[in-house]
């Protein structure tokens, strides 16, 4: 039992005061801790409608989206509205450009900056901090902006409107991530274990591939799908660099203003879907993610 | 020969290896990042003809539509953050709490992490349309007789409105995270200290784990602005052309107009808006560290 404890634990005061004032106190955490679940399930709610809203709006059938008032309640399901936006021209192509421009920029952004993770996770050299502050600096920018300079040179270069000039748009924008998260996952690798494995004949390579990338897996392959759903669902640069090789997103979006409703809605739902479960697959590794990279 | 690989490792006298696996990364950042930067601003004053001029940033400026979307982004940046931070600290002090379900609460508040500012939009697009959820449920509460035009130009404040609430939904929880993490740094003992001595909740967070907490607050609120000045496909979504906002019009420009060099303006705006606001946001919220140096 820790002094804190002892002090708040009840009739353990050295008098009825202080019996008096802790019992007073557990009343009020009690209070806090009951506020505190109603807070829980207000936000959670917040969250929660609109998605529900949006999922039910793609499972009804399509006349429903023009129906006023609308049942809050479905009354009747049906894949018609998703089935209509799939078929729709162009859907189908657009939904595998965006898995191949998400594919690309994985691929990129892993071979650029897990070596670079590796190196400020392993290696003491000049110029480590300064590498660091421009890699932490590259966030003080909007890097989807830079598409239309970028667009330029596309066209110059001969790449402008092809699924990999998006790729390397947004490999620029999750290179940065990579570089931070990489090297926190190889920071998480005991490095005795490395080393250990060197002087039992590992040569460097060889122990980094038998015994640091087995244990980094797991984080690697988590801020992998983070990477690919920054790309899933970027659209500003995918719909500046392509004219009709659009993404997805890019798709819905340089449509939204002539598509019908439930092709929106339907487009809504499925651009949503697949990001809530990659979310769901690596929740254990959100905090982590995250959280070490933007302190 | 692998003891002395160890060796050198440790010593730090690896020589060129470190250099060699930062090369790929330094040299990408440099052909897409920091190049098109320079040449966003090269492109804007570019003159027509060839040569240096003034001619595009004249036209944005000049621009009906330039006055709308500036004022619009700032309000956008101005009512976005208040709001979003205290959703997220709250979301953030619930999780921290620990409260039976942690993961659960945590997985609820972090799912739009994972939702695109596009879905986000046509999501609120739903709500607010004139045979939206949000409509449909106000009639069959019996408070409206006819649905009520949410998203029309004429109502300027609640466009603004319908905007915020569907940014502060899909981008909350990047700042939720990052003020758990924060909040996961604070030890313990420091709030338990203060609970001995008699603070209630309110002043435990005001004097304690917010002063703490300020570090992670300036990551937060510069990521976060940042996002804001680049709002585009929410905007789109809910509001059409009814309003518009800096990267909208470099869109416009770009893709409807066809003039990549008043667009590049507009890029070149957002980023000086940007790296301005970095900076006093680093200038205004000092730490302690900085304080004591």
């Amino acid at each position: 039992m820790s002094v804190v404890d002892q002090a708040r634990a009840p009739g353990t005061g050295p008098s009825l005061n202080g019996q008096r004032t802790s019992a007073a106190a557990a009343r009020r955490r009690r209070r806090v801790r009951r506020l505190t679940y109603v807070a829980a399930v207000l936000l959670s709610a917040w969250v929660l409608v609109p998605i529900y809203l949006i999922t039910v709006t793609a499972f009804t059938p399509r006349r429903v989206s023009y129906q006023f008032p609308k049942p809050l309640v479905p009354t009747e399901l049906s894949g018609e509205t998703v089935s209509f936006f799939s078929h729709s021209a162009g859907v189908l192509p657009a939904l595998g450009r965006s898995v191949l421009v998400a594919a690309i920029t994985l691929g990129l952004s892993t071979l650029l900056g897990a070596p670079a993770g590796y190196a400020l996770a392993r290696h003491r050299f000049r110029g480590k901090e300064a590498y660091r502050l421009l890699i932490l600096s590259t966030r003080a920018f909007p890097v989807v902006i830079l598409s239309i300079p970028l667009a330029v040179n596309f066209i110059t270069w001969g790449i402008y409107d092809t699924t990999i000039s998006v790729a390397l748009m947004h490999t620029a924008l999750a290179l940065p991530f990579t570089v931070l998260i990489t090297s926190s996952v190889f920071v998480s690798v005991p490095r005795d274990l490395e080393e250990a494995a060197q002087t039992l004949g590992c040569t460097p390579m060889s122990a980094f591939v038998r015994v640091v990338l087995p244990l980094a897996l797991p984080g690697l392959a988590a801020a992998s799908i983070f990477t690919f759903v920054l790309s899933w669902n970027e659209v500003f640069a995918a719909v500046i660099l392509t004219l009709r090789q659009r993404t997805l997103p890019a798709l819905v979006l340089s449509t939204l203003s002539t598509s019908p409703l439930p092709f929106r809605f339907a487009g809504a739902f499925f651009l949503l879907a697949p990001s809530l479960v990659f979310i769901f697959v690596i929740r254990r590794y959100l905090l982590g993610l995250w959280g070490r990279v933007s302190r | 020969m692998a003891g002395a690989a160890v060796t050198r490792g440790r010593g730090g006298r690896l020589g060129w290896t470190p250099y060699l696996l930062l090369a790929p990364s330094l040299v990408f950042l440099a052909v897409f990042f920091a190049t098109p930067m320079f040449q966003a601003f090269g492109l804007a004053f570019q003159a027509p003809g060839g040569g240096y001029g003034l001619d595009a940033v004249q036209r944005m400026f000049g621009d009906v539509r330039f006055g709308r979307a500036l004022t619009t982004t700032l309000v956008l940046v101005v009512a976005i953050i208040p709001i979003q931070f205290a959703l997220a600290m709250g979301m953030a002090l619930v999780v921290n709490a620990r409260l039976k379900g942690t993961d659960l609460w945590l997985y609820i508040f972090a799912l739009p992490l994972g939702i695109s500012e596009l879905a986000a939009g046509i999501v609120w697009f739903s709500i607010f349309t004139e045979q939206g959820w949000l409509n449909s449920f106000l009639e069959q509460a019996g408070l409206i007789e006819r649905p009520y035009v949410f998203l029309s130009y004429q109502h300027p404040a609640l466009l603004i409105l319908a905007i915020v609430l569907a940014e502060a939904w899909r981008a909350t929880a990047i700042i939720m995270i990052i003020l758990i993490a924060g909040l996961q740094g604070i030890p313990r003992d420091y709030t338990e200290a203060a609970d001995v001595f008699g603070a209630d909740a309110w002043r435990r967070l005001r004097y304690v784990t917010l002063p703490l907490l300020k570090p992670t607050i300036r990551v937060a609120l510069i990521l976060r602005t940042i996002l804001a000045f680049q709002a585009f496909a929410t905007v789109l979504a809910l509001a059409g052309s009814a309003t518009n906002v800096l990267a909208g019009e470099a869109y416009r420009w770009y893709q409807t107009l066809r003039e990549p060099r008043v667009a590049a303006a507009y890029a070149s705006l957002i980023l000086l808006l940007s790296v301005a606001s970095t900076v006093l946001f680093l200038a205004l919220i000092r730490t302690d560290e900085e304080r004591l140096a």
